[in-house]
């Protein structure tokens, strides 16, 4: 325990130390007025932004916004393992997923959203397809590229053993296939909180990205950062959670 | 038992044709210890390949059992070079490995696991993870994961290849000990001379160039031990080996 504890201030000390010292310079200056209040608030002002703000913020806002990235997060997993899959088991499915996949990310989403509105609406679902669209590509993908691992050597010494292809996906490939996977995911929860907030800004009634653009027209800026600082915040945590869980499950397999 | 004749392979997937196996005939009857020695190159995991049905022949044939057939995949219980323990299981979890693909009760076989768990020395260690076992302990668990395919061949390639030379000492001592309760017929591969001769009971010797094979016959008795390396007998085998090898 203590042990954990030392290697833990070890690792994640420097960080803490340089973002305080950040924070010192940052305050100084805004204090100081280097730099206007309006450009850039002093942290303690934002945090004053945060606590004035805090109902609509924490129970309206980043709920909004947090239920849209869970839902839209879910579906993308789902559709992204049954696509990632089906792209593993047929090569013709491959052939006419993949161009789709691709052709799926390039386009602008500030193109797409207006046609997510007019299907929509203004409902959280507008929101849900913009998420949706940005983080189910990482889920595929690496769904897809994990699998491609095919630990020859593995498959075959089960195969001398009278498996079928079905025990070989099971008991090897899978197995091969989850730390790829699970970095896709990370990235995809990621993505989310990315697609959810532009999701929002394009026409929304609530969430943060809601909240900030609204702030940013009214010249608020420290209610402004008070958002943006939920939302890399809700973005770390839920990045955290995913980690947490990655390690858990590849606990004591690798070396 | 197993039956090869006049087998020869050759890898394709480059083009040309490279003939790794030229008309090899061998014979294992059950029960025997028979080691196939070569240097490394002249085809002895190919032909391990082909006899799992990993590979097919391109001429010749490979009799089962009494049966000459194509569908020779999980017949045999095959030990790899590499010993590919999957990572992500522990010692048992690789073990029973062959018992879950061919839907096997574990329950009935759990008495037979816990007994062999133990006469390889890894009880203690049915709940380590593979990169936490020594060599000769992975080697052992990759040997017992063999042994439960209940197949009656056991194709072993260099299974103690990898090992130091102490190690390596012990585990021929082990395997010597466990050899007539283990009632399992073995073809074995090695490059090691000395290892050859006190294991086996036939030795074939695979020539790379020659593409040849040589059976050898080793008259010592059993049960053996590992100190039969220093008997005069064990030396003159040795030394017409020698000769042969050259
Ligand atoms: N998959 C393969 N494709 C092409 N050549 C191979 C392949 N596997 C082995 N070989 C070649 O076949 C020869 C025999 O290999 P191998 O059976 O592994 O020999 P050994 O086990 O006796 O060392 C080697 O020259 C090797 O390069
Ligand atoms: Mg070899």
């Amino acid at each position: 325990m203590k042990d954990s504890c030392k290697t833990r201030i070890k690792s994640y000390g420097p960080f803490v130390l340089m973002t305080i010292l950040i924070g010192c310079i940052w305050e100084w200056s805004v204090n100081k007025e280097i730099i206007p209040s309006f450009i850039l608030p002093a942290p303690t002002s934002i945090l004053q932004a945060l606590i004035e703000h805090r109902e609509v913020l924490f129970e309206v806002h980043l709920l909004a916004t947090l239920k849209e990235v869970v839902i839209g997060f879910v579906l993308s997993v789902i559709v992204g393992i049954m696509l990632g899959i089906c792209m593993h088991f047929s090569k013709a499915l491959e052939k006419i997923i993949y161009p789709f996949l691709v052709i799926s990310q390039t386009i602008p989403l500030i193109a797409i959203s207006p046609i997510f509105i007019m299907w929509f609406g203004y409902s959280i679902w507008s929101k849900v397809a913009v998420t949706f669209l940005i983080a189910f590509f990482p889920i595929v993908i690496s769904t897809y590229d994990g699998l491609k691992l095919r630990g020859t050597d593995y498959s075959n010494l089960l195969l001398t053993m009278g498996a079928n292809r079905w025990d070989i996906f099971k008991k090897i490939q899978i197995p091969m296939g989850l730390p790829t996977f699970l970095s896709g995911l990370k990235m995809a929860i990621v993505y989310c909180v990315v697609g959810a907030t532009i999701g929002e800004w394009l026409g929304a009634s609530e969430g943060l990205g809601y909240f900030s653009r609204r702030m940013s027209g009214n010249m608020e800026a420290d209610a402004l950062f008070a958002a943006v600082f939920l939302l890399s915040l809700l973005g770390i945590i839920l990045f955290l959670i995913i980690s947490i869980i990655e390690r858990q499950i590849l606990k004591k397999r690798y070396y | 038992m197993l039956t090869v004749n006049e087998l020869s392979y050759s890898f394709t997937d480059t083009g040309v044709g490279k003939s790794v196996l030229d008309n090899i005939s061998i014979h294992v009857q059950a029960g025997e210890f028979v080691s196939i020695i070569g240097e490394s190159g002249s085809g002895k995991s190919t032909l391990f390949g082909l006899i799992s049905g990993l590979l097919q022949p391109e001429q010749g044939e490979i009799i089962l059992n009494g049966k000459l057939t194509h569908q020779r995949l999980g017949k045999v219980g095959y030990m790899p070079q590499k010993d590919l323990l999957l990572p992500w299981r522990t010692v048992l979890d690789n073990i029973i490995l062959p018992i879950e693909i061919t839907k096997g009760s574990l329950e009935e076989k759990k008495e037979g696991i816990r007994k062999w768990l133990i006469r390889f020395g890894l009880s203690d260690y049915e709940k380590f993870y593979p990169h936490e076992l020594s060599g000769g302990m992975r080697q052992r668990t990759a040997f017992l994961r063999t042994l439960m395919t209940g197949k009656n061949l056991l194709l072993l390639d260099e299974p103690f290849g990898a090992l130091d030379s102490f190690t390596k000492r012990s585990m021929h001592e082990w395997l010597l000990g466990i050899w007539e309760d283990l009632n399992k017929t073995v073809l074995f591969i090695t490059h090691d001379l000395e290892e050859a001769i006190l294991l086996s009971d036939r030795i074939y010797v695979l020539k790379r160039f020659e593409k040849s094979c040589i059976e050898v016959k080793i008259p010592l008795s059993r049960p053996r031990c590992s100190e039969f390396i220093y008997t005069q007998e064990f030396l003159k085998i040795r030394k017409s080996l020698e000769r042969l090898l050259r």
